[in-house]
């Protein structure tokens, strides 16, 4: 017998996936193991959604391999272990709140009692609302009521937030803090960097069907403020290497390097040193595209 | 570590079946044209315009508006339901859910057989005692048992519908199968009383089919064989479903 306790919960191996000429995703590598709560983070086309569909087995990978519980992601066992939370438009609307909790809870072995999934989900009260009469805050807590009712090991959430206001956001959050306090592992996709920051042990960040870093949020933060400055300057490496925030220096066909985390703090005394230095460039440090599409794109999305 | 990982299935398919009638119950745009409308058609044109008093048209009439109710509940619950639920997500949600695959058709075809049920006995009892129909009890209960089963293909076609519509053309792509089809199909009036290139046609339908079996029983079919009809019907179903799946898979992709 496989030894449990070695197996990730979730996992992609080399994961290609493409729509007709679009690379969802390309070359994707990913775990997620007992305990942990994993952000992937991203713009809109990144490619998130794609790996967790995967995950899920919604989707089958072109290339490569994706694996629930060790098994096909489509199999009854893993299914059974795993609570689902999808980006949806629109559910029975006449059917009411308990009564959507007790269809699903159905779906599993050992499930919560009803009153423990509308105290967990925030819906005291709402039991016998229909679901068309939920404001947009509690539509999604319930979605997060039908993931978790199952008491699944792994709990996938596309986009929890996504629409909410700040308040509902927060009360969403602690939700999710609460599940992984009693033990349960969180597979999620946001694009806010914040959202991420707060539940995450690990952030994952994809762009263009890449990961392109990964890291505990602290890790993730660092790298993110980094900056990349490049231009022409007669002070040497050694010089440069002992400025405030550097971290490495190096050079560069055009000029020189440097990587630093205290751009302006390391600028002042450049010019300082050398008012002669030329051919200025600063840009980010490899997540700079990423970031940029995230901070941009979070008031215009259209959920998909 | 395998404890805890059986389920029963059963309350599952109960449960699926159970809440979608509630769901469909509660859906007024869909309840009242399903069940009055063939009582109304066959008040107006069986009952008031067909001499009623146990006429030939009354009789007719009986058969082939049963047949018309019953296409309703299917092509609506698989056809409108499925393309709705299916571009909100909830469909992909299900999917993703452990809920086992074939709980979620066979609650849509729990639910179409009752609203089959419930129409046809609304139906026969006016026919009965607002029509004067009097077929015998036997004439009866074959009529009732072959058109309740005729419904099955219907939920195949219904499904065809509901794998390739988009949400929302669904309604209008359902009506304008449905009514085209069953007026074809010599549901309103009879094929030998349409026009020759309308009446030849009929073949191609399945109401026309499921029409000439229940015609059958009260001895007013065109006189084809019980069988040909049957395996026309067969047939159908089995095309709608391959046709269904290619849709899904279609979809599934996108």
């Amino acid at each position: 017998m496989v030894n449990e306790s070695k197996v990730p919960l979730a996992e992609l191996r080399n994961a290609h996936k493409s729509y007709g000429p679009v690379h969802a995703l390309s070359g994707c590598n990913l775990q997620i193991h007992p305990g942990e709560v994993v952000a992937m983070l991203g713009p809109n086309g990144a490619g998130k959604t794609t790996a967790v569909n995967l995950m899920m087995g919604l989707l089958k990978p072109d290339e490569g391999q994706a694996q629930l519980f060790g098994v096909a992601p489509r199999h009854a066992r893993a299914r059974i272990r795993t609570g689902v939370m999808l980006q949806v438009s629109g559910v029975p609307d006449t059917l009411r709140v308990k009564e959507h909790i007790k269809l699903f809870s159905s779906y599993y072995p050992n499930p919560m009692p009803l009153e423990r999934v509308l105290a967990v989900s925030g819906l005291k009260g709402l039991e016998n609302r229909s679901f068309g009469k939920l404001s947009g805050g509690q539509k999604q807590r319930l979605l997060f009521g039908l993931a978790i009712c199952g008491r699944p090991e792994l709990v996938f959430l596309d986009e929890p937030t996504v629409g909410l206001d700040v308040e509902a956001r927060r009360a969403m959050w602690d939700e999710i803090k609460d599940l992984v306090q009693h033990g349960t592992s969180v597979a999620l996709t946001t694009h806010y960097l914040e959202e991420a920051d707060f539940l995450a042990d690990r952030i994952v960040i994809l762009n263009k069907g890449k990961i392109i870093a990964e890291g505990s949020p602290e890790q993730i933060k660092t790298l993110a403020a980094k900056k990349c400055i490049r231009c022409y300057t007669s002070l040497n490496a050694t010089q440069l290497a002992v400025l405030p925030g550097v971290v490495s220096v190096r050079e560069h066909r055009h000029g020189v390097e440097i990587l630093t985390a205290m751009a302006e703090e390391t600028l002042k005394l450049m010019f300082t040193k050398d008012p002669g230095l030329s051919q200025l460039e600063i840009v980010g440090a490899g997540l700079e595209e990423a970031f940029l599409n995230l901070t941009q794109d979070n008031d215009t999305e259209v959920a998909a | 570590m395998s404890q805890g990982y059986e389920r029963n299935v059963l309350p599952i398919y109960f449960l699926e079946a159970k809440y979608e009638f509630l769901n469909t119950l509660r859906t007024p745009g869909f309840v009242l044209p399903s069940l009055a409308f063939p009582l109304m058609f066959y008040a107006f044109f069986g009952i008031a315009f067909g001499g009623g008093n146990g006429g030939q048209q009354a009789a007719y009439l009986a058969a082939t508006y049963g047949v018309f109710g019953v296409i309703g509940p299917a092509l609506f619950g698989f056809g409108v339901g499925i393309a709705t639920e299916r571009s909100q997500g909830w469909l992909m949600l299900k999917q993703a859910s452990p809920m086992p695959g074939m709980a979620y058709f066979t609650a849509k075809l729990t639910m179409s057989l009752i609203f089959a049920q419930m129409i046809l006995i609304l139906l026969f009892s006016l026919a009965a005692f607002g029509g004067n129909v009097n077929f015998t009890p036997g004439q009866w209960a074959t009529l009732y048992l072959t058109i309740s089963l005729g419904n099955i293909p219907f939920c195949a076609l219904g499904l065809l519908i509901g794998s390739w519509s988009p949400a929302r053309a669904s309604v209008a792509i359902v009506n304008l199968v449905y009514l085209p089809m069953s007026f074809l199909s010599g549901l309103w009036i009879p094929v030998n009383m349409l026009p020759k290139f309308m009446g030849d046609l009929a073949v191609l339908f399945p109401p026309y089919h499921l029409a000439q079996l229940a015609l059958k029983v009260i001895d007013m079919d065109q006189g084809g064989q019980v069988w040909v009809h049957v395996v026309v019907l067969l047939v159908q179903t089995v095309l709608f479903l391959w046709l269904a799946l290619i849709g899904f898979r279609r979809k599934v992709r996108d």
